[in-house]
C-alpha cells in the first residue's frame, strides 16, 4: 500500500449545544493512502462534514489520533504555523460556490492562494493559467464570478486550490448546490485531478451516483464508520444503506427489484452504463436461450 | 439582475483605458486642480475643449458620458442661479424688484457650470468609466502604501473594498430573491405611506442581514483555508508597470496646467 496520507484512530469530536456536549464523531478509525479517490457517504447530521473539517484544522479533535500529511492534529502543542503548512497540502472546497470566491475577476481569484503563499509573480501567472486549463475555464479568465453558473464557480474554486499545488483535496458537499449539469462538470474535474495529477481526492456527499464513481466508499452513520469498501461491495447490500438513511443508486435498486421478481441477473452494476450493458446481455441471452 | 454593472466601467479599447490606474488617479487629481486654476473666458474655453477631447479619446459614447452628469443637474442649476443673481458687478443688464443681473453674474454662472461639468467628466473619464473597480482599488492601495510606515491598515482596507465589490452583485441578487419570496407571501412593497413602506422593508432586511453574516463567516473560513494571513508576505500575480505612455500622459497634463496658468495672464472680459 502507498504512503498513508490521512491516519485517524478512535477519533472523537463533539460540539456544544445548550451547555451539553453532543458527540458528532464517535470513534472513527481509517487510513487513506496518497493518490486514493474516496467518497464519504452519509445522510445529514451523520458527522461526515465534521470529519472533513477536522482534516484541515477548521475544527479540533477531542480525543483520538489524527495525522494528516505528517501533521499531528491531535497534538496539544499544534501551532498556527503547523496548520498553515497543513493547508498548503490539504485544500478544501466548500458547499456554497458564492461564499468562497474572493476576487472580482476569475483569474485574480485563482491567484489568491498562491499570492498568500508568497509565490513569485511569474510563477503565479504560470500556475493560474495551468489551473484554469485543468478545470477547463481558460476562456473565462477575465470574467466576473457572479456571471458564471454554479458549476463554473465551483471549478474556479477548484482551480484556486490547484494553483496552490496541494497533494490532497477535500470536497465538502461541493456538488450539493449544483444542478445536474454543474454536478457532472465538477465530478469530472475530481476524476481528472485524481487520474492525471495523482491528487488524493476526498469527496463528502450524499449523492449515490457521485460516490459510485470513486475508488473507495466510506459510509458514516451516527458518527461511526458503517461500511468501507469499493462501490461494488458497498452497493451490493442495499439494506444496510437504507438503514443508514441513504439511497442506493437507481440502477442498483432496479437490478435488485428485478431479482426480487425472479429475473436471473449476474453482477452488481452501479453506473447507468454498466446497468444498461447487463440488461442488454440478459435480454440477448433470453432471445437465444 | 445578472447584468448589474459594477460601478460604471465602460469596456473599450482606448488610450485612456490602457493607462496605468495609478497614473489615472494622479491625472484625475491634476485635472481637478486645473479646473480650479481657471479664471477667465480663455481658460474655461480651453477647459471645455480639453473635456471634449477626452471624451473623443476615451471612445465612450456621448450618451453614456452624459449619464454621469444627470444626477448633478439640480446642483448645477442651483449654483448657476445663485451665481447669476448674487454676483455684483459693474454692468447692470437687468433689474426687477430686488433681483439684479450683472454681466459678471452671467460670466460667473457659466464658469461655475462649466467647472462642475468638467469636474464630473474628468473624474468619470479618468476613473470610473475607464478603470475597473478592482484596478482602482489596487491603484489606491499602491498609492497609499507609503502610509504603512504609520501602521495604517492599507492592505486590509483594499481587501475589504475588493470583497465588497465582489459581493455587491451576489447580495443584490439575493435581495431580489428575498423580495420575490416575501411578495409570494403577500407583502406589498408599493402601497401605503412612507412609514408603512419602510416597515415592509423589515422582512427583507432581516433575512439579508442574517445571510450576509453567514456568508461572511463562510468566506472567512474559505480564505483561511487558502492560507490567507493578512498582507504580510503576500505577493501579487500582476505587478503593474508604468509605461512610456503613462509619462507622456502626465507630461501632457502638466503642460495643460501650465497653459491654463499662462492663459490666466491674458485677462479678457470677466476674471473670477
Amino acid at each position: 500500500m502507498a504512503e498513508i496520507l490521512i491516519h485517524a484512530k478512535e477519533l472523537w469530536c463533539s460540539y456544544e449545544e445548550d451547555d451539553r456536549r453532543v458527540p458528532v464523531l464517535r470513534g472513527i478509525s481509517l487510513d487513506i493512502a496518497r493518490g486514493e479517490y474516496v467518497a464519504i457517504l452519509g445522510h445529514n447530521g451523520s458527522g461526515k462534514s465534521t470529519f472533513a473539517k477536522l482534516l484541515n484544522g477548521i475544527l479540533e479533535p477531542e480525543a483520538g489520533e489524527l495525522v494528516v500529511a505528517g501533521t499531528n492534529l491531535a497534538s496539544p502543542d499544534l501551532t498556527d504555523d503547523d496548520i498553515y503548512a497543513l493547508r498548503r497540502e490539504v485544500g478544501m472546497v466548500f458547499q456554497n460556490p458564492d461564499n468562497q470566491l474572493v476576487a472580482t475577476i476569475v483569474e485574480e481569484d485563482v491567484a489568491f492562494g498562491p499570492e498568500n503563499l508568497g509565490v513569485p509573480s511569474a510563477e503565479i501567472r504560470r500556475r493560474v493559467d495551468d489551473a484554469l486549463a485543468t478545470v477547463g475555464m481558460s476562456d473565462y479568465a477575465g470574467h466576473e464570478p457572479h456571471r458564471l453558473s454554479g458549476g463554473q464557480k465551483q471549478r474556479v474554486a477548484i482551480a484556486g486550490l490547484i494553483a496552490m499545488m496541494p497533494s490532497c483535496m477535500i470536497f465538502d458537499e461541493s456538488t450539493a448546490m449544483l444542478d445536474p449539469a454543474g454536478r457532472r462538470e465538477v465530478i469530472e474535474t475530481f476524476e481528472k485531478l485524481n487520474r492525471e495529477q495523482g491528487i488524493t481526492v476526498l469527496t463528502i456527499t450524499h449523492y449515490m451516483n457521485e460516490a459510485a464513481r470513486a475508488d473507495r466508499v466510506i459510509v458514516i452513520d451516527d458518527g461511526k464508520i458503517l461500511a468501507d469498501g469499493t462501490p461494488h461491495e458497498i452497493f451490493a447490500d442495499p439494506g444496510r444503506l437504507i438503514a443508514a438513511g441513504l439511497d442506493v443508486p437507481q440502477c442498483t435498486s432496479l437490478i435488485h427489484a428485478l431479482r426480487a421478481e425472479g429475473v436471473a441477473l449476474e453482477g452488481e452494476p452501479i453506473t447507468p452504463e454498466e446497468c444498461a450493458d447487463l440488461l442488454c446481455r440478459a435480454l440477448e441471452g433470453k432471445k437465444h436461450g | 439582475m445578472k447584468n448589474i454593472a459594477l460601478g460604471q466601467y465602460y469596456p473599450a479599447e482606448s488610450p485612456i483605458h490602457r493607462l496605468d490606474a495609478r497614473m489615472k488617479v494622479i491625472l484625475a487629481i491634476l485635472y481637478i486642480v486645473c479646473t480650479f486654476l481657471c479664471k477667465n473666458v480663455l481658460c474655461f474655453a480651453a477647459l471645455a475643449c480639453s473635456s471634449i477631447l477626452l471624451i473623443l479619446i476615451s471612445r465612450i459614447p456621448l450618451r453614456t458620458v452624459l449619464r454621469a452628469i444627470r444626477p448633478i443637474i439640480f446642483i448645477m442649476l442651483f449654483t448657476a442661479v445663485i451665481n447669476l443673481f448674487f454676483t455684483k458687478g459693474e454692468v447692470l443688464l437687468f433689474s426687477w424688484w430686488k433681483l439684479q443681473i450683472y454681466r459678471e453674474g452671467i460670466y460667473s454662472a457659466v464658469f461655475m457650470v462649466v467647472r462642475i461639468i468638467v469636474l464630473i467628466l474628468g473624474t468619470s473619464l479618468f476613473l470610473t468609466y475607464t478603470t475597473t473597480p478592482i484596478a482602482l482599488t489596487d491603484a489606491i492601495e499602491s498609492l497609499l502604501s507609503p502610509l504603512r510606515i504609520f501602521h495604517a491598515p492599507i492592505h486590509e482596507f483594499a481587501m475589504m473594498m475588493t470583497i465588497a465589490l465582489r459581493f455587491i452583485p451576489t447580495l443584490s441578487e439575493e435581495t431580489s430573491k428575498i423580495m420575490n419570496a416575501q411578495k409570494a407571501r403577500g407583502v406589498d412593497f408599493s402601497e401605503g405611506g412612507l412609514i408603512r413602506r419602510a416597515k415592509s422593508l423589515v422582512p427583507i432586511l432581516i433575512p439579508l442581514f442574517v445571510s450576509s453574516f453567514r456568508r461572511a463567516d463562510e468566506l472567512a473560513t474559505a480564505m483561511e483555508c487558502r492560507c490567507y494571513r493578512g498582507g504580510k508576505g503576500r505577493t501579487k500575480m500582476t505587478i503593474p508597470r508604468l509605461h512610456v505612455r503613462d509619462f507622456v500622459a502626465l507630461f501632457l497634463m502638466v503642460a495643460f496646467g501650465a497653459g491654463i496658468v499662462l492663459l490666466n495672464r491674458y485677462g479678457y472680459g470677466y476674471t473670477m
